[in-house]
């Protein structure tokens, strides 16, 4: 059967072009691979190949023709010996050149046909009946429970992952021989050996997408950061590499890893190295993000990372690496990723915080307290995917809320708290949602000017009172 | 018509050729790029017309990629591999099962040579269903487990720490495999690669860094992008052995192929192999390559073909008649052909796709 050749595109924008020359004649013998024609655009020229093999039989369109639409018939190649009448007769003024070849058009019809579409990201999936986590049995029954501090409980957290997955291994600037820069992997290099607990080059970009290589091929790497700072030189490989794997494989191939380390504000380190990521992360489908504030949540969420078949980013705090709480002993004590927790019961002001912005919301509420406004205080605990029904049951019975953090303003994770209270409660919010952030400034190095810059108890008082209309 | 999944490997798996030569190791300091060598090991009959069938393929592949391009049914980016056959089915036939692959975004010729389907293949560059993403990953977005192929990726030089990540994972498990990493000239000067030659030195990891050098990075030539422009010793500093190979010539691919593998097998650490290698088409498909000659272009096709080298070897030295070559290639334009029907036809994937494979579900317990 003779075989049209049709205008080809240059690129998927192309609508037409100039067929500028013939390098082959009718009645020329062609194989696959010969350049047959050259085409133009006012952007570029283009050769064009022979993909079958036969008799040049018949050109339909002729050199120097202006305006030759994509997809039109230009020539006909027939095979040796074959019948090519029927395609010599065909008259290229009948050719309808907007008709497509059979197949090319299925794409612009689904872009029309948004109603067989699912809804735009499904957001506001918050039902009518909101209902907050309950966080209250996440303490084993009858557990030994002891003081420790985030530090310890995040070390015990992956030397017990290690224990029980030998696919599990860290990663990282000085964690090995140094036991690590904040000594949170104190120890693991003497129970686990340098096979599992590594030390890399200061080579952030190169070891974030080791890590990522090695998840893809099934291990479970821990690769801490020294700083969530640093993570930048890596940032690619976090988002472009392990974030969207999944999804451009089909679900064929995922990342289970964890990028964990200290993340915001220390104490005068200025700003280079105190930028809170949380809302950066957050911002990225294909990523879990974890922000603990207690010593319990930091080990039951980090275990819980480690076993999580997805990339999961894990921002601590230097600050709070030395701070005690409680936590039950055992080593099957795990926290869900995704569930916030109602960490003081209260009615008159729904306050959310999450990471060190706890310690805020925490001071708010006792103070107000003390003027007779019992805030209820709600730590998300996980970034992303965040539960909003926890923080929308809470404002269905208060009325009135106010975000912590201690990232900056614009586009922060607060902006996204408010947003969707309005979503799915507005009509039970009896004022606008308020927040305290972060200043809109790189963190300053002196230390009065650094204490301006951060949130404090004081602000956040203020913006309940606020809320509450006192 | 269904076609049947391929076997990728060559039919016998030689040892290392008669004369490996030595790879210049970073001791031998500075000195000129080494000369490709001329006397290559030879193929037998089965290994050349292994090769012939599995370059042929991948070069009708392309061909017909870029045509249903022109027809407006792949779109986004499209980077083809003509001229470059040689250098992954050569490595092909010099690698074992279990080897794992992976590569930037000029990629369809690796995943053909791993033995992925040539339907999902050119059903993923269609955007459909029966893609091997299921349409959402695109030309250069494509993974395969089952065939060890780790993508398919699109930040230019990404999957250099990637593929040296897959070499930590085989020297982690003990078990023997060797990642081999592919990247373009243009690639070889990003920061990470030097990362990733560092922790691959300094831990020894079983990986082959398969440097393609098809001369041009984009539309940049490589003299004016390259302070060093011999790519076999940009491992020095890391003293990683490496070596320039005539990247059209797939006995010779094959040859150094086997001398980098088991090098990194054995324990030895990483090895570089430069391919010296040329695209005929430009980069991508929307590139008119003004930035060379045709005359260059056309030497290169005339001369240097990786399929024509291997087709008058089988004519003159094993006498195949034209009648078996012909054969050969209405297979393989069969296969072609089914793909292209297969990806023409094959539906979108449906709208609730949008939402999954964004993350996995966590195991209980």
């Amino acid at each position: 059967m003779p075989i049209d050749i049709l205008m080809p595109a240059l690129s998927p924008t192309m609508e037409e072009g100039k067929l500028a020359k013939w390098l082959k004649k009718e009645g020329d013998q062609v194989k696959a691979g010969d350049i047959i024609a050259e085409i133009e655009t006012d952007k570029a020229t283009m050769e064009v190949e022979a993909v079958d093999e036969g008799i040049l039989a018949k050109i339909l369109v002729a050199d120097g023709t202006e305006n030759v639409a994509v997809n039109t018939p230009i020539a006909v190649i027939a095979a040796e010996g074959e019948d090519v009448s029927a395609a010599a007769a065909v008259d290229p003024a009948t050719i309808n050149p907007t008709a497509p070849q059979a197949a090319a058009a299925p794409s612009k019809q689904e872009e029309v046909a948004p109603a067989a579409a699912p809804a735009a990201s499904a957001p506001v999936s918050v039902p009518a009946q909101a209902k907050a986590y309950d966080a209250s049995s996440e303490f084993p029954a009858g557990a030994e429970i002891g003081m420790q501090t985030v530090r310890e409980a995040l070390r015990d957290a992956m030397a017990e992952e290690m224990r029980r997955d030998g696919d599990v291994f860290v990663m990282g600037e000085e964690v090995a021989e140094y036991q690590g820069a904040y000594k949170v992997t104190q120890g693991l290099l003497q129970e686990f050996g340098p096979r599992r607990v590594i030390d890399t080059p200061i080579t952030e970009h190169g070891f974030a997408g080791i890590g990522v290589g090695a998840a893809l091929s099934g291990l479970r790497p821990i690769v801490e950061f020294m700083t969530f700072n640093f993570a930048m030189q890596a940032i690619d490989q976090i988002i472009n590499s392990a974030a969207k794997t999944l999804y451009m494989s089909g679900g064929q191939m995922g990342a289970p890893i964890v990028f964990r380390g200290p993340n915001g504000a220390a104490a005068r380190v200025g700003a280079q190295h105190s930028h809170d990521y949380a809302a950066w992360y957050s911002n990225v489908p294909g990523l879990k993000v974890v922000v603990p504030y207690s010593a319990s949540d930091a080990k039951g969420l980090l275990k819980s990372a480690i076993r999580d078949p997805n990339p999961v980013i894990f921002l601590e705090n230097e600050i709070m690496y030395g701070k005690s709480f409680e936590v039950p002993k055992g080593d099957d004590f795990l926290i869900p990723i995704g569930k916030a927790k109602v960490v003081r019961p209260g009615t008159d002001v729904t306050i959310v915080s999450f990471g060190i912005g706890m310690t805020y919301a925490l001071g708010a509420a006792e103070a107000l307290a003390k003027e007779g406004i019992e805030a209820e205080v709600i730590d998300l605990r996980t970034i992303r995917p965040m539960d909003i029904e926890t923080v929308i049951a809470s404002v269905r019975k208060t009325n009135r809320c106010v975000a912590v953090e201690e990232g900056f303003p614009q586009s922060g994770v607060t902006a996204e708290i408010g947003m969707k209270i309005m979503e799915a409660a507005f009509d039970y919010l009896d004022a606008p949602v308020a927040r305290v952030t972060g200043k809109d400034v790189p963190m300053p190095y002196a230390a009065n000017l650094e204490k301006l810059a951060l949130p404090n108890v004081g602000e956040v008082v203020a913006a309940a009172k606020a809320v509450c209309y006192r | 018509m269904a076609v049947a999944a391929r076997k990728s490997k060559a039919p016998a798996q030689p040892k290392a050729a008669a004369k490996p030569a030595k790879a210049r190791s970073a001791k031998d300091g500075a000195g000129k790029a080494a000369p490709a060598l001329s006397n290559v090991a030879s193929f037998s009959k089965d290994e050349d017309l292994h090769a012939y069938r599995e370059m042929l393929l991948i070069r009708r592949f392309e061909e017909k990629a870029g045509q249903m391009y022109g027809m407006g049914l792949i779109g986004g980016f499209c980077h083809l591999y003509i001229g470059q056959e040689a250098v992954v089915i050569g490595m092909q036939m010099a690698s074992k099962d279990g080897d794992q692959v992976i590569t930037g975004y000029r990629d369809h010729g690796h995943m053909l040579a791993c033995g992925m389907e040539s339907r999902g293949v050119m059903a993923e560059l269609t955007g459909r269903r029966g893609g091997y993403s299921r349409g959402k990953g695109g030309s250069m977005h494509m993974f395969s487990r089952e065939k060890n192929f780790y993508g398919g990726h699109g930040i230019v030089g990404a999957q250099v720490s990637l593929g040296t990540g897959l070499a930590f994972a085989d020297w982690y498990r003990g078990d023997k495999t060797v990642s081999m990493t592919y990247f373009g000239d243009g690639a070889a000067n990003q920061g990470q690669v030097y990362e990733s030659f560092n922790m691959a030195k300094l831990w020894k990891l079983p990986v082959v860094f398969i440097i393609e050098n098809n001369r041009y990075a984009m539309g940049t030539a490589v003299n004016r992008a390259s302070a060093q422009t011999d790519f076999s010793r940009r491992g020095v500093s890391f003293g990683i052995p490496g070596e320039q190979v005539d990247g059209m010539d797939v006995r010779a691919v094959r040859e150094a192929g086997l001398r980098a593998i088991e090098h990194a097998r054995s324990g030895k650490g990483p090895y570089i192999l430069e391919m010296q290698t040329y695209r005929y088409r430009g980069h991508s498909m929307s590139d008119p390559a003004k930035y060379r000659s045709k005359d260059e272009v056309q030497r290169m096709r005339e001369e240097h073909d990786p399929i024509e080298q291997v087709r008058a070897r089988l004519v003159r030295d094993f006498k195949i008649a034209e009648d078996e070559l012909k054969s050969i290639d209405a297979k393989v334009r069969e296969i072609v052909n089914d793909a292209a029907e297969f990806a023409t036809h094959d539906p979108e994937p449906d709208p609730s796709e949008l939402f999954t494979d964004i993350l996995l579900e966590p195991a209980q317990g």
